[in-house]
């Protein structure tokens, strides 16, 4: 319809009214019974005024916004490879990947560390814990080479809870063919005392060694013959049957196992006991599939980068000290705050003296709408992460408060097949007062622990308080 | 005792929680309650309940003070506050009355599911089904997101609020031009949009006559007149804003509203009225309307200018319909003269310039907060006729619009019938929706008790503007506030010769002097017209 048909519309009948504002004008239409809705308006926090007018008078916001999300609904995701990290990440040695915005040592936090060591022990950098720490404190290794501590999404993949990774181990390659991009994710370990939780003891090691031996080369090998797999068409599949990709992955796993066993058993020159023991170890791992997962979600978000004049949300991360995140019209800049604790449930003994910051590149599934964007789809899991299938339901009703569009290729059936909200907009989670809502596992404060609980968070404020003014500040001319 | 407390990030608009104030008021054993954000207008409201303000306090916090006669007592109260703040229009109210069918995404389904209400303009425009349009009524610095929301959401937008920059309402109305969306307002009480009233606006009846304002009192006082029975329907009356016709802005909305009634096929004859334009705008405005098909009467307020009853009768003259005698009910026993200042307290601002204008030739300068030329601006506490337009922002900022909070008003009859030097007491009375359920409720008492007081030398006189078909009941309103001793006239521009012709006669019968009333009227002094509650 044109404006002005538009406009002359409005005058042929009685116009749908939204109400925002004073309750009594919209009790006046009320009392005209007259098709109104009221919004539940509330103030932004004190402050945030002029740099919101600023943004919202961009005239580049709204084609910008309309980008983006046009690109992250098309971007595709397909599992292309399995290789080392060393190779795809283009990691030295000395240089190692991290979860979150940029930290150093000196700031990092328990299980970060604990990581680390791991790390320089997996690369035979270091023979004992307390030689990988005394090197990683003084910032080189025992050959001089300089220690770098490198984000993830510096290089353009993530990295769940700490993150950490070394040339050695071994990471999943999506692809993204629709903008040809690629991104990559390292192989989940399982639960309890793993690497990515802050543990560094031998069975640790070992995992990984032998993850890097058998598990990796064997999906290479698989994937070779099966060719690429369609992870979003998994991922689709998944939040109809369960999961919303970030605390459960269980049915994402086993659709996984369904499609790569058969290649593994008859392509991987893997002894029976050798190729069961593969099958065994992912599907003993509800979580296996997180890490691609990640990987899709990273290629999604990737698609929305460096959009000048869009307000949508591109990165939410965390190292364990920080929580950051980066946003399409300001680039890769961060914009960081403490990371929060987590609300949660803790294992065995565990209680929240021993629960780490929150940490982690995972909360990249929250960034396009799955995790606790997508709650809805996860009745199974209200209570590990807190309240009532009602809650899960609301959680996700109120994040299509703060985004800006709906995916349907990530249909929630309890929903009535809504998709899953989509394209967080900074200006609406400033706006709302509402944060985003990530499910997350909680890591041990000390270095060595490993995890102790899973449980909710959410951002802190000043992220996104940050990201608006560095887009009030981006946006051109002198408008209001 | 007294209870004081902060509850930072809980808000409700101000006359939701005037609403809430008054009904913890009335709770057995509480003396005073204020339910109030934390504004600095708020914050020194405490000293009068003998409460020391906290510190670190801010607007967005909810302020509760509570002034009681005991533990118990305040229990009562602060239950009573619970269910007040979860009552309607709490934050899970959501009402999309009338809106069948559910909107775009649908309406959840399974078990225990809850439906949040939109949080944003945006949000709610994705449960719209057809046409819409966005009403907009935060405090004012906050209007202009939403606006822009409603408008990338393809919604035409009122902007009732008031406190809006110019610049952004330049910009909200280019960008309304170049996607071909209309913006009313800011500032902008009054419109009827396809039978819907918005703002302020009084119940009329279907017919020709299609209105553009850049008031929203204006446009309520002729929509009022035209309502008389033999009167004259209406088509829409679309606000402009009451900055639409200055420099700044350029008419941008009124031209826009001009070619939409032109190309309405209900609207025969269309009326612009507003407060005085700026010369190059109105001349623009003049020269646009004589290209329409539709006749155009083109009447702003300003030197030369006829007043808004007049205009009516101009309208009433190009539809072949006689004008009547406009409805007026005048009290028993009631005095010709009392002599003495003229104070006006006005809600409409429209309807204050617009009776400075008539009265200043025979009263001389009147004094105001909107005054007709800079020198004769002031306050409350002035010597001399005063009017005042308390819907201007110094008396709402962060108060409910005195069209429907009448206790500010109240107060200050009651203190300017006190004084013996004044006289006469003019005030307007606003009918319709978004007003006061019942105005009469609150003036009928404050008006019998001071002419009781007074019996020999007070007048009171009320232009009340309303419609037989407003809610509040126009016959009931006029006829209670008349019994209690006011003169009352549905035309503002009589009301304010009758308290004119009341203060003159008596001067001139206890003075016999000349008076100094023969200067020139010039163009009002830029002021604020009406404002309303949170803006």
């Amino acid at each position: 319809m044109t404006g002005a048909a538009r406009l002359a519309a409005m005058l042929l009948r009685e116009p749908q009214v939204v109400a925002v504002g004073a309750s009594a004008l919209a009790d006046a239409l009320a009392d005209q019974v007259a098709p109104h809705v009221r919004v539940d308006w509330r103030p932004p926090p004190v402050g945030t005024e002029d740099d919101l007018a600023r943004v919202y008078a961009d005239p580049r916001r709204v084609a910008a916004n309309a980008t983006a999300v046009s690109r992250m609904l098309a971007a595709g995701a397909s599992l292309v490879d399995v290789c080392r990290a060393g190779d795809v990440v283009g990691l030295e040695p000395g240089q190692f990947c991290h979860a979150g915005p940029p930290v150093r040592w000196e700031r990092a936090s328990g299980p970060l560390r604990g990581a680390l060591i791991g790390a320089m022990l997996l690369e035979g950098l270091a023979g004992t814990p307390e030689e990988a720490e005394r090197l990683l404190a003084a910032g080189r290794l025992a050959d001089g080479t300089p220690v770098e501590l490198i984000p993830c999404h510096d290089r353009g993949g993530v990295g769940p809870m700490a993150g950490v990774v070394s040339p050695s181990m071994w990471a999943w390659v999506l692809r993204d063919e629709t903008h040809g991009t690629s991104s990559w994710c390292t192989l989940n370990e399982g639960l309890g005392k793993v690497l990515r939780y802050g543990a560094y003891g031998p069975e640790v090691i070992d995992r990984l060694v032998w993850m890097g031996d058998v598990l990796g080369p064997a999906f290479a090998a698989a994937l070779r013959v099966t060719g690429p797999v369609d992870v979003k068409a998994i991922i689709g599949q998944m939040v109809q049957m369960g999961d919303e990709g970030h605390n459960r992955n269980r049915a994402g796993t086993l659709m996984l196992l369904r499609d790569l066993v058969p290649a593994v058993v008859e392509h991987a020159n893997l002894p029976a006991a050798a190729a069961a023991r593969v099958a065994r170890f992912v599907g003993g791992n509800d979580h296996f599939f997180l890490n691609l997962v990640m990987a899709a979600a990273k290629l999604q978000s990737l698609a929305a980068a460096d959009i000048p004049g869009s307000t949508v949300v591109t990165v939410m991360s965390r190292n364990g000290t920080d929580f950051g995140i980066q946003v399409a019209g300001t680039g890769s800049k961060w914009f960081t705050a403490p990371a929060g604790t987590v609300d949660g449930l803790y294992l065995g003994a565990y209680g929240p003296d021993d629960a780490n910051p929150d940490i982690g590149d995972s909360a990249i599934t929250e960034t396009i709408g799955l995790g606790g964007f997508s709650m809805a789809a996860a009745p199974a899991i209200v209570r590990f992460v807190g309240g009532t299938v009602g809650d899960a339901l609301l959680t996700t009703q109120r994040m299509y408060e703060i985004t800006l569009a709906e995916n349907g290729a990530y249909a929630l059936p309890v929903l009535d097949f809504r998709g899953a909200p989509t394209a967080i907009d900074v200006t609406r989670v400033i706006r709302t007062g509402i944060l985003p809502q990530i499910n997350t596992g909680i890591a041990g404060r000390i270095a060595g622990t490993g995890q102790v609980g899973a449980g909710l968070v959410t951002p802190p404020m000043e992220c996104f308080r940050a990201a608006l003014r560095a887009l009030a500040a981006a946006s051109p001319g002198d408008r209001p | 005792m007294r209870h004081l407390e902060l509850r930072p990030g809980l808000y409700r608009d101000s006359v939701r929680l005037m609403q809430i104030s008054g009904a913890l008021t009335h709770a057995p054993g509480v003396h005073h309650a204020l339910v109030a954000m934390a504004t600095e207008l708020n914050l020194d409201l405490l000293t009068d309940l003998g409460i020391v303000r906290p510190e670190a306090a801010s607007p967005n916090d909810l302020l509760v003070a509570i002034v009681v006669d005991d533990d118990d007592s305040l229990a009562v109260a602060l239950e009573l506050l619970e269910r007040e703040l979860a009552g309607p229009g709490a934050a899970t109210g959501m009402s999309v009355a009338g809106l069948t069918g559910g909107g775009i995404g649908g309406t959840p389904v399974g078990v225990g599911t809850g439906q949040i209400a939109p949080r944003t303009t945006a949000s709610a425009a994705r449960l719209l089904s057809g046409p819409g349009l966005a009403l907009v009524s935060t405090p004012g610095r906050y209007a202009f997101v939403e606006a822009v929301d409603a408008m990338d959401a393809g919604l035409s937008v009122m902007i009732f609020s008031d406190n809006v920059p110019v610049d952004q309402e330049v910009l909200l109305k280019q960008t309304a031009a170049e996607r071909g969306l209309l913006v009313m307002g800011p500032d902008c009480g009054t419109s009827i949009v396809g039978g819907v009233g918005l703002g302020f606006a009084n119940v009329v009846r279907p017919g020709p006559v299609g209105v553009v304002a850049a008031s929203g009192t204006g446009a309520q006082q002729l929509m009022s007149l035209l309502a008389v029975p033999g009167g004259a329907g209406i088509s829409h009356c679309l606000g402009a804003g009451g900055r639409d016709m200055s420099e700044q802005v350029g008419g941008r909305t009124t031209h826009a509203a001009l070619d939409l009634l032109d190309a309405d096929e209900s609207t025969g004859l269309i009326v612009v009225l507003g407060k005085p334009p700026a010369p190059r705008v109105a001349a623009g405005i003049r020269a646009h309307a004589a290209a329409l098909a539709t006749p155009v009467i083109v009447a702003p307020l300003g030197a030369g200018e006829t007043d808004l009853t007049a205009v009516t009768e101009q309208v009433l003259a190009r539809l072949g319909v006689a004008a009547p005698r406009w409805p007026a009910w005048t009290p028993s026993g009631a005095r010709a003269a009392t002599g003495g200042w003229v104070r006006g307290l006005f809600s409409g601002g429209t309807l204050c310039v617009e009776a400075m204008m008539i009265t200043v030739s025979s009263l001389g300068p009147v004094r105001s907060n909107v005054p007709l030329r800079p020198e004769w601006r002031a306050g409350t506490g002035t010597d001399g006729h005063v009017m005042l337009d308390l819907g201007a922002d110094e008396y709402t900022r962060g108060r409910p619009h005195p069209m429907i909070d009448f206790g500010p008003r109240c107060a200050l009859l009651e203190r300017e019938a006190a004084d013996p030097r004044v006289g006469v007491l003019l005030l307007d009375v606003v009918l319709g929706h978004g007003a006061h359920p019942d105005p009469a409720a609150e003036l009928v008492p404050v008006i019998q008790t001071a002419l009781a007081r007074r019996p020999t030398d007070l007048t009171v006189v009320v232009s009340l503007i309303g419609t037989p078909d407003d809610p509040q009941g126009l016959t009931h309103q006029a006829e209670a506030l008349c019994a209690a001793g006011a003169w009352v006239h549905l035309s503002n521009a009589e009301a304010a010769r009758r308290a004119a012709e009341v203060a003159r006669r008596a001067a001139e019968a206890t003075l016999g002097a000349a008076s100094p009333a023969h200067e020139a009227v010039t163009r009002p002094h830029a002021g604020s017209d009406r404002t309303a509650g949170d803006r």
